[in-house]
């Protein structure tokens, strides 16, 4: 059964992204790749039930926990691809709910509403405050900074933070990083960090040990995805310099509302799923704009990714999740799309 | 008081008809009436700014109307204008009073570019 749930997922998957690579073989070629970080979908393949033994075994060190990202949730987006994102929200966040363990925290990587708007905040703050993990840490999407320069986010979201927004913590022997890559765009440029944040960002890992796991996240790819769409972030390659002596360093971004992976040495990118609407895979439309998708499929195409960090192997497993596991979660549906 | 009003709408509206006809008319008034037949419009619609090169003659008022479900702005890369963030069917309209290249783009997508040049 969990293989046919499975199987309809990377069917789906496979038919959004139309090309030709199978999602499990992926997996299976990231799993050779040997990076120590595994990557599966709820409902679970043979790489994550090994994943899930060593889990079992290493239980009883403690120090392992669980995080949730979510992203993209554009509170205000009314139109056909998704008109309720505030319900699909509430979905991910009920989906968090029902996890076995609370994650110790959320990280949102940003677009928290659509036209950063008072109200909008207040709709998702409302619905985060539903949340079981009470600790959420926020970095800005474009859409968070569109009229006062992101003032109104980091008055909100950004206590303690750094510039527009920038930031980084411990956790449990995990130093993560937050980024911003979407204020002061330049024209015909994509994401963007800055001199002033890369220079904070060499500085604040300085001096740390290379066998600390480091988790970066921002909004924009930190890795060039599609130039053409602006799916990634100029100055990434510099932040990335700095990272480059560690031994475990994960990328979590958001913006382009699909699952993306790539490994390079070390490094495991990751880009999450939006909880309002699906965007076209790199090319296969006009532009980036909303993907309409049939009713009952918005939400396989909508979810939220939980991150797991086994002390034993300093790892971090990535799973993506659906917000409908098996079509069966009626719960927080969007009222139907009106798209084709 | 508003029986009033409406008389004197009534009035204005006819003299401010002949005042615009007398000034159309005039030979003197040449510098701002003769482009007002040149406005121009661009549309964004799938991230794109529509024609990407327009060329206009000076006063042209350009209007942007943004046809995607996305919101984007129209900002001036030498602060020339800027637009407010444009919304689904938002429009926003500029005028210009001088000859040149205006280069502008989207804030938020900056991949997305336009020239207008009056001339």
């Amino acid at each position: 059964m969990p293989d046919k749930k499975q199987d309809l997922i990377d069917q789906k998957l496979q038919d959004l992204n139309n090309d030709g690579v199978d999602r499990r073989g992926f997996l299976k070629c990231m799993a050779w790749a040997g990076t120590g970080l595994v990557w599966t979908l709820s409902g679970g393949i043979p790489m994550s039930r090994a994943f899930a033994k060593d889990h079992d075994q290493s239980a009883t060190k403690g120090g392992d926990f669980t995080f949730v990202q979510i992203s993209d949730s554009h509170i205000g987006f009314n139109k056909p691809a998704n008109p309720d994102v505030t319900a699909t929200l509430q979905t991910a966040i009920n989906k968090i709910n029902a996890m076995p363990h609370t994650p110790d925290f959320i990280i949102h990587t940003g677009d928290l509403s659509q036209l950063s708007k008072p109200s909008e905040f207040d709709t998702l703050d409302q619905v985060l405050k539903g949340a079981s993990a009470k600790d959420i840490h926020f970095v800005p999407g474009e859409h968070d900074m569109l009229s006062d320069n992101g003032e109104q986010f980091l008055q909100r979201y950004g206590k303690g933070t750094k510039g527009t927004g920038w930031s980084s913590f411990d956790h449990k022997g995990v130093h993560f990083v937050g980024l911003v890559n979407v204020a002061n765009l330049k024209a015909g440029g994509m994401g963007s960090l800055g001199h002033e944040q890369l220079e904070w960002l060499e500085d604040d890992l300085k001096g740390r040990s290379a066998s600390t796991p480091i988790v970066l996240y921002a909004h924009i790819p930190l890795w060039t995805i599609y130039p053409d769409w602006g799916w990634g972030t100029d100055d990434s390659e510099q932040a990335l310099s700095y990272v480059k002596r560690f031994g475990s360093v994960t990328v979590l971004n958001g913006h382009i509302h699909q699952i993306m992976q790539k490994v390079e040495g070390k490094v495991s990118f990751h880009t999450a799923m939006s909880t309002a609407f699906p965007q076209p895979a790199p090319g296969t439309a006009a532009s980036a704009g909303p993907m309409k998708v049939p009713a009952d499929q918005l939400q396989r195409v909508l979810g939220i990714t939980d991150v797991n960090y086994l002390v034993s192997g300093r790892s971090l497993a990535v799973v993506d999740s659906p917000l409908g596991d098996s079509g069966s979660s009626a719960s927080g549906n969007g009222g139907g799309p009106g798209g084709s | 008081m508003t029986r009033n009003n409406v008389w004197v709408a009534g009035l204005a509206v006819p003299v401010m008809i002949a005042m615009l006809l007398l000034f159309a008319g005039s030979p003197s008034v040449t510098a701002n009436d003769q482009p007002s037949a040149a406005n121009a419009e661009v549309k964004i619609d799938n991230f794109v700014f529509g024609p990407q090169t327009l060329t206009v003659p000076v006063g042209a008022t350009v209007t942007w109307t943004n046809k995607d479900d996305i919101p984007h702005t129209s900002v001036s890369t030498d602060g020339v204008f800027k637009s407010k963030v444009l919304d689904t069917d938002e429009k926003f309209s500029y005028t210009f009073t001088k000859a040149g290249e205006y280069s502008y783009y989207c804030t938020i997508h900056p991949k997305m570019t336009g020239k207008v040049v009056v001339q």
